[in-house]
């Protein structure tokens, strides 16, 4: 039996009649081309959104947080609501390249390339919020253990916003690394493709002179699986640290030890939501719909379906442990009949019908198989994963042990236009990513075209008669 | 086909029957009056030569109080309360209630010291259960995931969870027959002075826990029962039916596995101690579980290969389960450590008493586990080469068998006996008797029909499985 034996029962991932040439006709195309029109009005909607997001950036800087709408009570609203966002979205791109390489997932080959890249340019977006969020961010990389003229004056490492530092910073840069490695073969086919001098240049500079001898491949299949074992703990610690900044706090509602795993799974929720709103559009505008089947998207579907659940069941055990704690404090967590009725009423709603109810839809195949109701459904979820960190966060601070203490938070508009800023800034990159970098890993997915491809799979099971 | 070969049902058996001598003989041994109890205290203190304060009687146990309570340094000085080191010392039972007269502290010692037999053969009872359960979980992922590699164990599988139906069911009537001496909240007389149970007394109370508990134990049988049912038929079925089927009630399964098994783990662990209380707890037991199940899945493999039974199992196959008991036993230490380390962070008094209680009296073993299911695996398991050789990974194997065991050890013994648990001939008696059970059980389990499953969609993938 050759390596290339599959089940028949799997349905392929590579439809239509395609050869490795056409993988890299298919994939080199939106680069190779011109853009269109729609892309740069695209463009510059994303661009003009970033500008302005920078302006109030430049504005809070400059005049001080107190222009967003934080107050004594709620000292983090949508600062950190955003940034755990964002690297809530980061993390599918590192389950899908590295989780589900571990676990020998053919399907991951067509996405991981997007996933990555939204992992990036979430992630730097995610790392925009603790610095702007500080009241003195020049003083930031004070943050930093580097020996200075105070006597050596050193950070405490009991921190957990200090622990932040660290997994982001290192999460970006694995990421980056691990991104990148893989692009090098997909960079040298660009390189050997085009027909422009000054693309050579480029891609020769960005590929690393790859050359794709046996060794080469062996040493890339080697670091590729190092990598992945070493990512699989960093996605997972990432935002385990990021649950620390809330759990080891004395807050109800924050200090909750499930919140290492489950903000975990919330993670994975979120960000496959955000890869299934990008590639669904992008399969579409790039035409990779042979690429991106809609197998792909039911597994997809299915991911959600298990880290909702997941979710689901940390929801239901927040809610229980808070009343069977006895503690009175718990009445107003973000998870308790306080917060159902309480005057955040609708931000809890929003939550428990956009992770727990909407979600349970994609129970049934035909939905889940359904593009544009996937489509809506990883829209809602987005909008949910941001009310999940704003419930969390708001509600538990608004009202915590002292009556006297209670308040309301309502954001400016300095708040929402860092927010649409840095949606700005994450569409403009990823724009530019479509246009220039490969966006499907061709290399490995000509990997699995004799095993998985349609065509291949009709030809095994004809000679078999 | 397997033949449960009739050495080793004299082993089991023997097992059996020394456990069983040995438990009667725990149960019989635990001191009747408040005299034995300080009978057998004094004896221990002569043991020690003066040891640690807690196993003086009451009257020395007051004297010191004061100096005790610095040292912990937990003392609530503003309210002047005994403070929580002290209650959680006493056993939670004691919690909520200033119930430290001599006599009454006498009457504690003694109740702990008679629950300490049936948290022995809770510890050994769950643990053998939770290995079948887990493989039943491990066997539905595999099944719902339509992993290409593992058909060719099945059998192995369904075999280990034969053991699912006696040992479930013995849990269950081991919590429910220990009543009280487990949990707490089923004495009305403390209920009735305690605010804090009687606010919980919507959820923990006899009639409606004993539900739960049927529900569980029904539920997991029954998903068993039918994915064994049609595991069987695919091997003379004409169509892709059963296999269908089992895809399906696999998946179902594991949604009622998740909310069943946290409820599980509150019900028969957490409410052990009803006024402490963890969000994480019940996956923490679940990452327990469903390691010490894989392990066995590849000890199984890895015994049933060396007498010839499983020749179309390959080293691939065992790297890949190798794999996985590395990876969950990181995971286990993930969850642990988050846990730990959260409420060791915020050290809020009412939270922070459980840790207190193993840290100060279970100290090696607390701290030792961890070198059992974290530092162990994590450097024998990591090299490739190794996950391949069968003896290394039956190595590891054991320790983390053993890791586990303490695991569930010290989940239930300082919840029930307080600082009283060790690990004596009611212990090993009753660790004897279940092992005997489970071999038998499995034994009998994998005899029944031929190791190696026929018609699975994904068997030639598993045949040819290559890593």
């Amino acid at each position: 039996m050759s390596s290339h034996y599959e089940a028949p029962i799997r349905e392929p991932l590579i439809l239509g009649e395609k050869s490795y040439h056409d993988i890299s006709v298919d994939v080199g195309a939106p680069i190779l081309g011109k853009a269109n029109k729609s892309w740069w009005i695209v463009f510059s909607i994303a661009l003009v959104a970033f500008l302005w997001g920078l302006g109030c950036i430049v504005y809070t800087v400059s005049t001080g947080i107190g222009v967003w709408g934080l107050n004594k009570t709620i000292g983090w609203a949508w600062d950190i609501t955003n940034f755990v966002w964002w690297v809530g979205i980061g993390h599918a791109g590192t389950l899908i390249s590295a989780v589900l390489l571990l676990f020998r997932q053919k399907w991951r080959m067509a996405i991981n390339r997007s996933a990555e890249a939204m992992t990036i340019f979430a992630v730097v977006q995610a790392g925009l919020f603790p610095i702007i969020h500080m009241g003195r961010p020049w003083l930031a990389y004070w943050v930093l253990p580097i020996p200075n003229q105070f006597g050596s004056l050193w950070v405490n490492f009991n921190s957990p916003l200090l622990w932040d530092v660290f997994a982001i910073s290192t999460y970006l840069s694995v990421s980056l690394v691990f991104w990148w490695t893989g692009l090098l073969p997909d960079f040298a086919m660009i390189r050997d493709r085009t027909k422009s001098p000054f693309q050579q240049k480029i891609y020769g500079i960005l590929s690393f002179g790859w050359s794709g001898r046996a060794k080469d491949w062996q040493r890339f299949e080697e670091v590729s699986l190092v990598l992945a074992g070493l990512a699989t703990p960093l996605v997972l610690s990432v935002h385990t640290i990021v649950s620390f900044d809330f759990a080891t706090s004395v807050v109800p509602g924050w200090h909750s030890t499930i919140f290492p795993p489950y903000f975990v799974a919330g993670a994975i929720f979120s960000g496959f939501a955000m890869v299934q709103t990008l590639l669904l559009v992008m399969r579409k505008v790039v035409s990779l719909e042979n690429y991106i089947t809609i197998v792909h998207i039911e597994f997809m579907n299915k991911v959600i379906l298990l880290t909702g659940g997941i979710v689901t069941v940390a929801y239901l055990t927040e809610y229980f442990i808070g009343w069977y704690s006895g503690v009175p404090y718990e009445n107003y967590t973000y998870l308790s009949f306080g917060a159902a009725t309480g005057p955040y009423w609708w931000a809890f709603w929003a939550l428990i019908i956009c992770n727990l109810i909407v979600p349970l839809t994609l129970w049934v195949k035909k939905w889940r198989r359904n593009i544009l109701w996937t489509f809506i459904v990883a829209l809602v979820i987005n909008i949910g994963m941001w009310f999940e960190r704003f419930d969390i966060i708001v509600i538990c601070l608004s009202k915590d042990r002292l009556a006297s203490s209670w308040s309301m938070f309502s954001p400016t508009f300095v708040d929402i236009g860092v927010f649409v800023g840095t949606i700005g800034f994450f569409f403009v990159l990823f724009l530019l990513y479509a246009r220039t970098f490969p966006v499907i890993a061709q290399a490995e997915v000509k990997s699995i075209l004799k095993s998985s491809g349609a065509r291949y799979k009709r030809i095994r099971e004809s000679g078999k008669d | 086909m397997y033949k449960f070969s009739s050495k080793l049902r004299l082993f089991a058996i023997v097992c059996m029957v020394l456990g069983l001598i040995g438990l009667v003989f725990g149960f019989l041994s635990v001191p009747g009056t408040v005299e034995e109890a300080n009978e057998i205290l004094a004896a221990q203190e002569a043991h020690h030569s003066g040891g640690e304060a807690h196993h003086e009687d009451g009257a020395a146990h007051h004297e010191e109080g004061a100096e005790h309570h610095e040292e912990a340094n937990f003392v609530d000085e503003v309210k002047g309360e005994p403070g929580y080191s002290e209650r959680a010392m006493a056993g939670d039972k004691d919690m909520g209630h200033a119930a430290h007269e001599d006599g009454e502290h006498m009457e504690h010692v003694l109740h702990q010291m008679q629950t300490k037999p049936w948290s022995a053969t809770f510890i050994a009872a769950f643990f053998f259960m939770m290995i079948a359960l887990g493989t039943l979980v491990f066997y539905a992922i595999q099944n719902a995931a339509q992993a290409g590699w593992s058909p060719l164990l099945f059998r192995v599988m369904e075999g280990i969870t034969a053991y699912l139906l006696p040992g479930s069911v013995i849990v269950l009537l081991v919590v429910i027959f220990a009543g009280e001496h487990f949990y707490p909240w089923m004495n009305h007389e403390l209920v009735a002075e305690d605010e804090i149970l009687q606010g919980k007394s919507g959820y923990l109370n006899f009639p409606f826990w004993l539900i739960r508990g049927i529900i569980y134990v029904a539920g997991w049988n029954l998903y068993r029962y039918f994915a064994v049912k049609n595991s069987r038929d695919l091997d003379t079925a004409e169509g892709l039916q059963p296999y269908k089927n089992i895809f399906k009630y696999s998946i179902y399964f594991l949604a009622f596995f998740i909310v069943t098994e946290s409820t599980m783990a509150w019900d028969w662990f957490m409410s052990m101690t009803p006024h402490w209380y963890s969000t994480l707890f019940a996956w923490y037991i679940f990452a327990s579980i469903i390691v010490s199940a894989v392990t066995v899945i590849a000890i199984v493999t890895v015994s049933l290969k060396a007498i010839g039974q499983l020749e179309f199992v390959n080293d691939s196959h065992l790297h890949d389960l190798a794999k996985f008991m590395f990876g969950f036993s990181v995971f286990w230490t993930y969850l642990w450590f988050g846990q730990f380390m959260l409420i060791w962070y915020a050290n809020i008094p009412e939270e922070v008493t459980y840790f207190i209680l193993r840290i100060q009296e279970y100290n090696p073993i607390f701290f030792g586990m961890l070198i059992l299911n974290f530092v162990f695996p994590i450097l024998i398991l990591m090299n490739s080469d190794f996950k391949r050789v069968s003896w290394f990974v039956v190595i590891a194997g054991i320790i983390i068998l053993v890791g586990h065991y303490i695991d569930i050890f010290l989940l239930v013994m300082p919840s029930t006996v307080g600082p009283y648990g060790s690990f004596g001939i009611t212990e090993l008696a009753a660790l004897l008797f279940f092992l005997g059970l489970f071999i038998f059980t499995v034994g009998m389990g994998l005899s029944k029909v031929s190791l190696r499953p026929k018609n699975n969609p994904f068997l030639v993938e598993s045949e040819h499985f290559h890593y």
